[in-house]
């Protein structure tokens, strides 16, 4: 048990310093900034606690802010989509994936699912953070804009950390 | 009572979740002013050390350049100095200065963190509480205009970037003295907009902008920009003013924070009238 937390604790510090020093200097245009380390609350295994989750997801965004010097912005959004992802996976998973104790990977749950799953989280995530940065519906369409972008953008970077950090694991199941 | 205990006990995970939601609100919602931005002192402390970490890595890469624009400011301000210039008069005469008092003093920092692609922009410098920084002090570069402090910790402060939607700075043209406020549009770092410019006043592209001197935080024409393109919408009481910044905020790295002696002086004097 103590083992396991530590690992989480490890992939948890490895996702932030990725997102810290590689993503958030990704100057493509004022439109794309994706936030990958949300993956960290997605990839959590099935059979964490619900409230579990909600707290994980709570202190996931206190550390993103600290880091981002923004007053509460991440953990508003991170553990709005804390909670959806209780709900989404208690309705698409299956008592074997339970009783697995899987974790809603690629190589797990599919490539459909897993891009899907993603991507709504994602958007639920972006959708709060952005307008909460903004504090309003002024530039809705540029803000719209940047939510969608960015979603993709974050997608694809956590598609791409799932097809070379998780590959191993596909072997040895 | 019974079955309100089981209520909760049900929704127990809902009402974790709201309960943490609601706080995440008040945070927001409590600091979003930034002038009260006292959120960010309390984490400053901690994340900076890492981020200067990053940056004393990052910025052996950038020596080069920034040995090329200190070699320019240099060289400027030699050719500033007084023994460049030829004394007409042959024996310079003492005076204790009446007439001038010192109004503003620099004080160089360099850049820890920095972002230009968000919304909200927001840079940390490596002086602090220790070094005299308070809060709405103003930030330039050598090129021009940065931003302004927002929270102080022991020896680290951010910076409200100009690329924010809380900054707004007050500027006016050089050419004909015709003030508007400076913003952010969230698109482009090299861009800004002049708001609420007249539309009887003549402009022309290439103006130069410079910051006005109704603004207790800096002094009177630091550049700030020059006038990129300009219309005139038919039925609109102002300019439309797009603005190509001087400061390339994307390669900034060594600052200067200005601190103004007199600024206790004007706001208590301006805060009499309120009341």
């Amino acid at each position: 048990m103590i083992l396991e937390i530590f690992t989480y604790l490890l992939r948890f510090a490895l996702i932030l310093l990725i997102q810290l020093l590689v993503v958030n200097n990704i100057e493509l245009s004022s439109y794309v900034n994706p936030y990958i380390y949300i993956s960290f609350i997605l990839l959590l295994p099935v059979t964490v606690k619900p409230w579990h989750v909600v707290a994980i997801s709570f202190l996931v965004g206190a550390v993103m802010d600290a880091f981002s010097s923004t007053p509460g912005l991440h953990i508003a959004a991170a553990n709005f989509m804390g909670f959806i992802r209780i709900h989404y996976l208690k309705a698409t998973t299956t008592k074997e994936d339970i009783e697995g104790r899987i974790s809603p990977t690629l190589s797990q749950k599919g490539v459909v699912w897993f891009v899907f799953y993603c991507l709504m989280m994602t958007l639920i995530h972006h959708t709060i953070l952005f307008f909460l940065e903004i504090y309003g519906f002024q530039e809705f369409f540029a803000t719209l804009t940047r939510i969608v972008m960015s979603s993709l953008v974050t997608v694809m970077l956590i598609v791409l950390g799932q097809l070379v950090f998780f590959r191993s694991k596909q072997k040895n199941g | 009572m019974r079955n309100l205990l089981f209520f909760i006990s049900k929704y127990y995970v809902f009402f974790l979740f709201f309960a943490l939601e609601i706080s995440s609100f008040v945070i927001i919602y409590r600091f979003n002013n930034y002038q009260k931005a006292s959120f960010v002192n309390y984490t400053t402390g901690v994340t900076s050390s890492f981020y200067t970490t990053v940056s004393n890595t990052q910025q052996y890469f950038n020596l080069r350049h920034v040995n090329d624009s200190l070699q320019m400011e240099n060289a400027r301000l030699h050719s500033q100095l007084i023994t460049s210039y030829y004394q007409n008069q042959f024996t310079p005469k003492m005076v204790n200065d009446t007439i001038y008092k010192q109004q503003y003093e620099f004080i160089p920092a360099s850049v820890v963190n920095n972002s230009v692609t968000k919304r909200n922009n927001y840079i940390t410098l490596n002086r602090g509480r220790l070094h005299g920084i308070e809060p709405e002090m103003g930030v330039i570069s050598e090129s021009g205009i940065v931003g302004i402090v927002m929270s102080v910790s022991e020896h680290y402060c951010t910076v409200l970037s100009l690329l924010n939607n809380n900054c707004k700075i007050s500027a006016k043209i050089k050419k004909n003295g015709a003030f508007g406020s400076l913003v952010w549009d969230g698109s482009d770092p090299r861009y800004a907009k002049l708001l609420d410019v007249n539309k009887h006043v003549p402009i022309a592209s290439n103006d130069e902008i410079i910051t006005s001197n109704y603004s207790t935080i800096f002094p009177e024409g630091i550049p700030i920009g020059r006038i990129f393109s300009h219309s005139l919408d038919a039925g609109d009481n102002f300019h439309t003013i797009k603005i190509e910044l001087n400061t390339d905020f994307g390669n900034i790295s060594s600052v200067y924070i200005i601190r103004n002696l007199m600024k206790n002086e004007q706001k208590n004097i301006e805060s009499t009238i309120k009341n």
